[in-house]
């Protein structure tokens, strides 16, 4: 196993693409999973049933239905047997570019993101429930007894930073989008989309200057690392308890950030058709709307990292549970490990379902209301925010 | 450095290749786009149904030009505090006293711009 590729080992090329595809695939599935309860959650909110038609037939007259869920399938087929219209006068490159602009950012960003801790493949398919693959655990134990890996695709020290930066590239998604199109609807809500992400990024960055001026780190790994600890010996040190205010500031900051519901001006149906992508048919409108239920299962990735522990579950270390009042539960590798996923996963789903109940309460803002709210009141609070924070530090708080 | 960023570089190659991958698939399922000269009214851009009375490559006025600008100076403040959050802690007093005139100074400067109705959109 002293193999390499590319200079690097093959064991780690493989891992970091399996890894890679795996997160990619999570990204997609909470996009295709989003566009099913967007809708279902809706109906439930508007006292309708909901989409619940298109269905499966099964030997024996029943019809498999998911729930709606078959609706997304079927629609994705539909939009895949579409016409490739283009329209007049369009610019082939730019028209073109913006879709990846808009899909690809979305779904890279969680590469920096932890979605378990440390996995040893040796020791994790010595689980009981395990045991029956045929061939994986002798593999490991045999060729790779000390191999182990961190469930984070790249480990990258800038962590945070590179999110910031690639999540500001949907912004050329958009403007580029409503340009070549060669349609004035287009062309306002590319431009309203712009100045909106523009304005909101900053209170986006600032408002979690606080957390890191804290935790002192913008890698992603260290941070829920941090958030680990406990404080008193019960209180988890999670950024929510830390920097309470800043998750409020960081939330709404970014649901203007991924143009949400209350914030969706440059899309909005009413005013400007579709906003930048009217002149877009089949998958490629698709692929926005998908682009953008990704960011908002982003939103929800971003913020449970980094407000609530990520993957940690209280009290749980590498093996097993020590709890504040002195007990221990001792749990074995593989099952720390699952229990790290769902937990990163459910805090996920929760924030997913509360970002979309937001968009179905809220009705939208005006447009000069909601740059009021990015100028005159998020961006001011979250520089007090940080000055707050600075001076609790200086005084020997945390 | 090359272990680091290799992974970013391989989900940016599947990213990139499944939209791709799925424009390809629909240009080739779809049904073939007719002559235009026998629909000029489809390929026209949309606008709720009435007739197109001039094309949108001209010049518009660009009004968030400033809020533009007002951008690019905060977000410099912003990257240039990310540093200062990350070692703040260790350098003392006097990195300290320095962030609180610098953030003074921002304060200001967003106050300024604010009583000359640079935020507002008008």
């Amino acid at each position: 196993m002293e193999s390499s590729f590319l200079g690097i080992n093959t064991v780690n090329f493989i891992t970091s693409f399996l890894l890679a595809t795996a997160v990619f695939l999570f990204m997609f599935m909470m996009g295709a999973l989003m566009s099913w309860s967007e809708r279902k959650q809706s109906a439930v909110l508007q006292d309708r049933i909901g989409a619940n038609r298109a269905s499966i037939p099964l030997p024996g007259g029943k019809k498999l239905a998911l729930w709606g869920f078959i609706n997304n399938l079927a629609d994705a087929i539909k939009t895949l047997v579409k016409e490739d219209f283009k329209p007049r006068a369009y610019d082939f490159l730019m028209y073109n570019l913006a879709i990846f602009f808009a899909f690809v950012p979305a779904t890279i960003t969680a590469a920096v993101v932890p979605f378990a801790g440390v996995l040893k493949p040796a020791e994790f398919f010595q689980a009981w429930y395990l045991k029956w693959i045929p061939w994986l655990p002798e593999f490991f134990t045999n060729n790779l007894p000390d191999f182990s890996f961190r469930v984070q695709v790249a480990d990258l020290n800038v962590g945070l930073l590179f999110i910031f930066a690639i999540s500001g590239l949907n912004i050329f998604g958009a403007i580029l989008a409503g340009w070549s199109s060669n349609n004035k609807f287009s062309m306002m809500g590319g431009m309203r989309g712009a100045s909106q992400m523009i304005s909101y990024e900053i209170s986006m960055g600032i408002s979690l200057l606080g957390l890191i001026f804290i935790y002192q780190q913008v890698d992603i790994w260290e941070l829920v690392q941090a958030q680990r600890e406990l404080a008193w010996g019960w209180l988890p040190k999670w950024g929510i308890f830390l920097q309470p205010f800043a998750f409020f500031l960081f939330l709404f900051a970014a649901i203007a950030e991924n143009k949400r519901m209350p914030f969706d001006l440059p899309e909005a149906e009413s005013e400007i058709i579709s906003g930048y992508f009217t002149e877009y048919s089949g998958f490629k409108m698709l692929l926005f709307m998908f682009a953008e239920f990704i960011t908002i299962a982003f939103v929800a990735v971003i913020v449970s990292t980094l407000f609530f522990g990520g993957y940690s579950v209280p009290y749980l270390m590498a093996d097993g549970f020590h709890w504040p009042w002195g007990g221990f539960t001792q749990l074995s590798h593989a099952t720390v490990v699952i229990m790290e996923i769902l937990s990163f996963t459910l805090k996920v789903f929760f924030f997913c379902w509360l970002l979309q109940q937001m968009r179905w309460s809220l009705p939208r803002f005006r447009y000069d209301q909601l740059m009021k709210l990015g100028w005159k009141i998020l961006l001011p609070l979250s520089i007090l925010n940080l000055i707050v924070t600075i001076v609790i530090v200086a005084l020997g708080g945390f | 450095m090359t272990d680091q960023y290799l992974p970013i570089l391989i989900i940016i190659i599947v990213a990139t290749a499944t939209a791709g991958l799925i424009l390809v698939l629909n240009a080739l399922l779809g049904p073939k786009a007719k002559h235009r000269q026998d629909f000029p009214s489809k390929f026209t851009p949309f606008e709720c149904g009435s007739d197109l009375l001039q094309d949108n490559q001209k010049r518009i006025s660009i009004r968030f030009y400033l809020l533009a600008l007002l951008f690019v100076l905060f977000d410099l403040e912003g990257i240039l505090l990310y540093p200062w959050a990350v070692v703040g802690r260790t350098l003392g007093t006097i990195a300290y006293i320095e962030i609180f005139i610098f953030l003074f100074l921002l304060l200001v400067a967003l106050f300024w711009a604010y009583r000359r109705k640079a935020l507002d959109w008008r």
